[in-house]
């Protein structure tokens, strides 16, 4: 039972660390999205794993991961895809392939699920690029 | 008191030494605590639930045979108890006492022709530059991160709240969010200041520099400068946002944090969502001459008024930190360690930590330990 109901930033990010399944969509200025996005990805496992978009008008759209570039990994091929891969998700969702989108998102998903081949952040020790072979695995036997 | 132009930092250091950390150290000239002595202090209880929580610590002190005696004020701008005269009122006897207690003070959403309300006018008549709020895990009552022992200090006199707003072209609003050197220096200062007396071992700085560069560039700056007068205490910066997501995922990385006005009211209310939640958060506010002690996150919880539901225990534990502030350590510890008791034996909770009993029941419940 929500007690109290948040009416502005503050008690919204005590509201969303004590019990964040009482919000389903919010919408806000530019300071407290770049704070409230954050926070929100520190609860589902950090940037590594979460998707963005910039929505424009007419349309145009631009979809991103927003974690850094880390540099101590690149080509080493032990990055986690996860986060580009569901802004990927996102922008076919925008585009209206839905079930494209649906694949992946289910594939990557399961993948991650069953633990078997994580990358290091998450706790696993394979490359990049089995984890993505496994998704695409997957994507292949939803067909 | 504080510097504007400086010399150089053992200058400042001698200068700035009437910006103390609390009231205590410009107190030298009152009266040694004495047992048969009553310390006189100012009691506002504000909106929603603050009257029934002020009850709360009325009543334990009482039962506790606690030397204080409150001076009641009641100043609110929704129940229409609000006047330039109250303030005044409200500000002698401030001025009298030294020591205050209050709640919040809820600031209406409607523009009623002025745009400080008076909770900000309070702060800034009495120029409670700092705010202090402890986050520490409750024995007992577990939460995702146990064992928390963090310090968040808040500049809350400038900032985003300065109340300077303008509709430039219709449709279009200007807001002006003021950082000034000498503020920043002095929260920096009240913040290395506090870590020392507390023997803490990191500051961590909390800003948007990298795209309010002028601004938190500003604030960002004062704090390194200041950072260089305490060697002994390691100092680090870090951006809102990601400060917002270490806190979830690891806090344990953090000591004490300082901010500018924003980030504070945010980061207050985060951090006590981490340890149970608005109703078990103590804080205080400082000038250079005065102290107020509150709850950490201010809510005024009006769906809980008259239910007997809301949780005593922030407002009962910042009444003992006041205690604690007026030498009466013994006091202090008692009410401190009888609320703490009640929340480790885990039978008489409010709703907010998951029990069912009610306001009262707590308070009696603290109050059968006080004599143990």
């Amino acid at each position: 039972e929500s007690l109290s109901t948040p009416s502005n930033t503050p008690e919204t990010t005590r509201g969303m660390v004590q019990d964040p399944t009482q919000f389903d969509v919010l919408v806000m200025p530019n300071l407290y999205g770049d704070i409230l996005s954050d926070l929100c990805a520190g609860l589902i496992g950090g940037l590594g794993v979460t998707p963005s978009g910039n929505i424009g008008a007419n349309g145009v759209a631009i979809f991103e991961s927003v974690h850094g570039t880390a540099p101590d990994i690149a080509g080493l091929d032990l990055a986690n895809p996860t986060a580009l891969l569901l802004s990927g998700v996102m922008m076919l969702r925008h585009m209206g392939l839905h079930d494209h989108a649906h694949k992946i998102q289910k594939a990557c998903f399961d993948t991650i699920r069953e633990k078997k081949v994580l990358t290091k952040d998450l706790g696993g020790n394979s490359k990049c690029s089995e984890f993505t072979a496994d998704i695409c695995r997957r994507v292949q036997d939803l067909d | 008191m504080y510097i504007v132009s400086l010399g150089g930092p053992k200058w400042w250091q001698q200068a700035s030494r009437s910006v103390s950390i609390s009231a205590s150290l410009s107190r030298v000239e009152s009266p040694p605590a004495r047992a048969d002595a009553t310390f006189k202090v100012t009691m506002l209880p504000g909106d929603g639930v603050g009257p029934e929580l002020m009850t709360a610590v009325k009543d334990v002190f009482k039962a506790g045979d606690v030397p204080v005696e409150f001076d009641e004020f009641h100043l609110s701008e929704v129940q229409n108890m609000a006047s330039e005269d109250k303030l005044e009122e409200l500000l002698s006897s401030m001025k009298n006492n030294k020591v205050a207690i209050k709640g919040k003070i809820h600031t209406p959403m409607e523009f009623k022709g002025e745009l400080a309300s008076y909770e900000m006018r309070l702060r800034r008549k009495l120029d409670l530059f700092a705010n202090v709020v402890h986050v520490n895990s409750l024995p007992g009552y577990s939460t995702r991160h146990n064992n928390l022992d963090l310090v968040i200090i808040r500049e809350q006199t400038e900032g985003e709240y300065s109340s300077l707003e303008h509709e430039s072209v219709p449709g279009v609003i200007e807001c002006l969010k003021i950082i000034t050197r000498a503020k920043s220096r002095r929260i920096a200062k009240f913040a290395f200041d506090y870590a020392t007396k507390k023997g803490r071992n990191k500051v961590t700085a909390v800003h948007k520099a990298n795209i309010m560069k002028l601004g938190d560039g500003l604030f960002l700056q004062c704090c390194a400068e200041v950072a260089q007068l305490y060697p002994k205490i390691k100092y680090e910066n870090i951006i809102i946002d990601n400060c917002c997501m270490q806190l979830v995922q690891n806090p344990y990385q953090f000591d004490v944090l300082v901010m500018p006005n924003l980030y504070g009211n945010i980061i207050d209310n985060l951090a006590a969502g981490l340890v149970g939640g608005a109703g078990v958060v103590p804080g205080e506010s400082y000038s250079a001459e005065y102290a107020v002690f509150e709850t950490g996150a201010r809510h005024p919880f009006a769906q809980a008024v008259g239910r007997n539901i809301a949780n005593p225990t922030a407002m009962l534990l910042s009444a003992a930190n006041m205690l604690r502030h007026l030498n009466l350590e013994y006091h202090s510890h008692m009410v401190s360690d009888a609320v703490k008791r009640v929340i480790k034996q885990g039978k008489v909770r409010t709703g907010d930590l998951g029990g069912y009993a009610t306001s009262d029941e707590f308070t009696q419940a603290v109050i059968a330990n006080l004599a143990v």
